[in-house]
């Protein structure tokens, strides 16, 4: 690991489980997501008497109740939204997002998946064709489920530092140590076609605990830790390096007296996107292009001092320059701000994206006004090839033209979280229409 | 269940080292100030749910470092049920001034005095009937955006909750069709009508709580630690003797060493058995309790398992 100020910066504060993990649970339905969770969660004894109580269905434990909140999820059996969860070992804090695997839910999904540091993908072993080489004279092809390979690739887009993959339910299984290779390696083929790093390849059986919380010895030819001896150990994310300084502006804090540590002047308030901050720095202002000095640097508790990448800070200037919300303040000369932006959406919303359509954007805190110039393309799951198609329907991934009302600032999403993310949102409905993930600005053949 | 403190939990050394070191409270922190930040920015006539309870307290303290005392940008709003405990009433009158803050009381009594709150019988618990007054404390002050204490860990449905929820023009949570909410971009855009519930310390857990109030210092109201108080044992719960909740007959009345975990409605909040004096007594019992925040206390979550949740969408926190 590089000593670049950011990663300095938060390993002087926690040391690398100082900090809580924040991961998703996630595949196709009914691949165990939810017994998982309420495995780990009784396992490591976070779970309480009253709540273990509430889950007893027919003097049996349903660990799948431990998670499904809502009524209709308990009356329909399936998971609509993400479940929030908190558990604790002696060596470290975690906080579950437990996905839904339906298609319909994909939305919530990335909604987990946007804020996690890793992500464990669930496959049951017992829905997957691995048994047979030869039927018929034909070659079994050994598919994964398309939400396997959708919740995947969408860990993937979103820069989900980690993903695992749990092989479940090999429990049910007569030649479990077959499977989990064959399984094992369809799952790294998958990988290897889209480029997907994978951490780990972990045979489960959440119903019974094995490779969960303890290590289930002598099963199917595995000699790794067990999934939460992994997840004890998995980095949160870094900060992007290398990138300039960057900060939206997401609060203007103006002042009547002087008596105060600004000296009577505003306060622009936000989240160190890239880079750092520290007096004495000469920043540009977006949209105003005016220059001006770093003449004050508050951490988020109004204290004095120089901020990184991902933390609060609070920015005073030299002079009086015309700066509101939505605004950035950057490293000057750094960013070439741009009117169209090709990029990876993921569309969440019901009412299709089509062509030629306005859109509300925003990047940081900025709104602007989003007109989708033309569809690229969009991912075939199942193939991973690109198709050519006019819209882009719920659910689906695919690449897209914005052409924006206002200049922005941006970097491809691979190179800067904060200033390669957008989200989409329907000016009739206000309903969070897309996640865009900015690309390179080469444009694709 | 609810068993007297073991002298030995209060040993530090009983404990692993990663469960009490507070670090993580930093990053906590700092995500709830910086949404306490966004709701300041984004609207026009936010508020702040001030019950004078612990959460609320924890909150009202991440937004003194935010914005300084004297500089809350929003009022603080409370909903009384006319069934406060004392001391806990007195504590958020004595925190609001402190704060130099404004602090807008709507009470259930009122409503119940326009008729818009009817009560099933006059012993009714108040709690559900909040959502009421509450509504009507937003369309009369037009309310865009409400902060409140609320976190994910306290019960199911809450465990579902975007930081930024939705509310329709009725003021319903739709659970089964909340907005995506990616990364830190929240979408603040509104219909008229509409306003959102903001929760800053969703991601907190009743520990985290505890040990921000201890590494903080932050004030509470005396009975969320030790004193004696005259309960009845009732379904496994230590019920408060008071005037609106006397005992049945056949119940004795002891007196009991007691705190609360959480603080509500007198007739729907229950103490728990307890020799902990101050907030460092306080984690380490909560690092051995092997009941919830809401079993163990409340009355009215019993009653089925989807009570917060039809509360929620009647426009309940």
């Amino acid at each position: 690991m590089s000593t670049t100020t950011a990663t300095l910066d938060s390993n002087a504060l926690h040391g690398d489980t100082g900090t809580a993990l924040r991961f998703i649970t996630c595949g196709s339905v009914d691949d165990g997501k939810s017994t998982l969770i309420g495995r780990l969660l009784v396992d490591s004894k976070t779970v309480l008497q009253d709540q273990l109580a509430g889950v007893q269905r027919g003097g049996e434990t349903d660990l799948a109740l431990l998670t499904d909140g809502l009524s209709a999820e308990r009356e329909q059996g399936i998971t609509i939204d993400v479940a929030y969860r908190y558990f604790s070992t002696a060596k470290r804090k975690f906080i579950i997002g437990d996905a839904p695997g339906h298609e319909q839910y994909t939305r919530n999904m990335v909604t987990a998946a946007s804020a996690a540091d890793a992500a464990v993908v669930l496959v049951d072993a017992t829905k997957l064709a691995w048994a047979a080489e030869v039927e018929d004279g034909t070659v079994v092809k050994r598919e994964l489920l398309p939400q396997t390979r959708r919740h995947t690739l969408l860990t993937h887009l979103l820069r989900v530092q980690s993903i695992v993959f749990a092989v479940n339910k090999l429990d049910a299984i007569d030649d479990a140590a077959l499977a989990f290779e064959r399984i094992s390696t369809a799952l790294n083929a998958f990988a290897e076609a889209a480029g997907v790093q994978v951490a780990a390849i972990v045979p489960i059986s959440a119903l019974k605990g094995w490779n969960v919380a303890t290590r289930h010895a002598d099963w199917v030819g595995y000699e790794g830790p067990s999934l939460l001896e992994l997840l004890e150990e998995l980095p949160v994310t870094v900060q992007d390096e290398a990138v300039p300084f960057a900060f939206p502006v997401q609060w203007v804090e103006k002042f009547s007296s002087s008596s105060d540590t600004s000296q009577g002047r505003r306060v622009f308030w936000g989240r160190v996107a890239s880079g750092h901050v520290e007096p004495g720095q000469r920043v540009t202002v977006l949209p105003s292009n005016q220059t001006a000095t770093v003449a004050q640097v508050l951490s988020h508790t109004r204290q004095p001092k120089a901020v990184h990448a991902g933390h609060s800070a609070g920015i005073v200037l030299d002079r009086e320059v015309d700066v509101s919300r939505g605004d950035w303040l950057l490293a000057p000369e750094a960013f070439e701000p741009v009117r169209e932006i090709t990029a990876t959406v993921a569309w969440l919303d019901d009412e299709p994206l089509v062509a030629g359509r306005v859109y509300w954007a925003l990047q940081g805190h900025r709104w602007v006004k989003a007109k989708v110039a033309r569809i690229v393309d969009r991912v075939n799951i199942t193939t991973l090839e690109s198709e050519p198609t006019a819209q882009l329907e719920a659910n689906s991934i695919g690449d897209v033209v914005l052409a924006l009302q206002q200049p922005l600032a941006v970097l491809p999403f691979t190179q800067s979280r904060a200033l390669g993310s957008l989200v989409l949102v329907d000016t009739a409905t206000h309903k969070t229409a897309a996640a865009v993930l900015v690309q390179p600005a080469a444009a694709k053949a | 269940m609810n068993a007297r403190t073991e002298a030995e939990l209060l040993q530090p050394s009983m404990h692993s080292p990663a469960h009490l070191s507070n670090t993580h409270l930093d990053a906590l922190e700092e995500e709830t100030i910086f949404i306490l930040r966004e709701v300041a920015a984004a609207f026009e006539r936010p508020t702040l749910l001030f019950s004078g309870g612990k959460d609320s307290l924890v909150l009202l303290k991440c937004a003194e470092k935010a914005f300084g005392v004297g500089r809350i940008p929003y009022p603080l709003l409370m909903i009384d049920t006319g069934h406060n405990f004392p001391e806990v009433t007195a504590y958020r009158d004595q925190r609001a001034k402190e704060l130099g803050a404004e602090l807008i009381v709507r009470s259930v009594e009122d409503s119940m005095a326009r008729g818009t709150v009817r009560l099933a019988h006059p012993g009714e618990s108040r709690n559900a009937h909040q959502s009421v007054t509450l509504l009507e404390a937003i369309e009369e002050f037009r309310f865009e955006a409400l902060i409140g204490g609320a976190r994910r860990d306290e019960e199911k449905a809450r465990a579902k909750e975007r930081i930024f929820s939705h509310r329709d023009s009725f003021g319903q949570w739709q659970p089964k069709d909340q907005r995506p909410e990616l990364w830190t971009l929240f979408n603040t855009r509104l219909a008229p009508g509409e306003h959102f519930r903001v929760f800053p310390i969703s991601n907190w857990t009743e520990l985290d709580v505890w040990q921000y109030i201890e590494r903080e210092h932050v004030g509470l109201p005396s009975i969320y630690y030790t004193h004696k108080r005259e309960v009845v044992e009732r379904r496994g719960l230590l019920v408060p003797v008071t005037e609106l909740t006397p005992p049945r007959d056949g119940e004795t009345v002891q007196v009991r060493d007691v705190r609360f975990r959480t603080v509500g409605d007198i007739t729907t909040t229950c103490p728990v058995e307890s020799l902990a004096a101050d907030a460092g007594d306080v984690v380490l019992e909560t690092l051995s309790v092997d009941v919830s925040e809401r079993g163990a206390t409340r009355m009215d979550d019993m009653t089925s398992e989807a009570s917060m949740e039809k509360r929620k969408k009647d426009g309940y926190f």
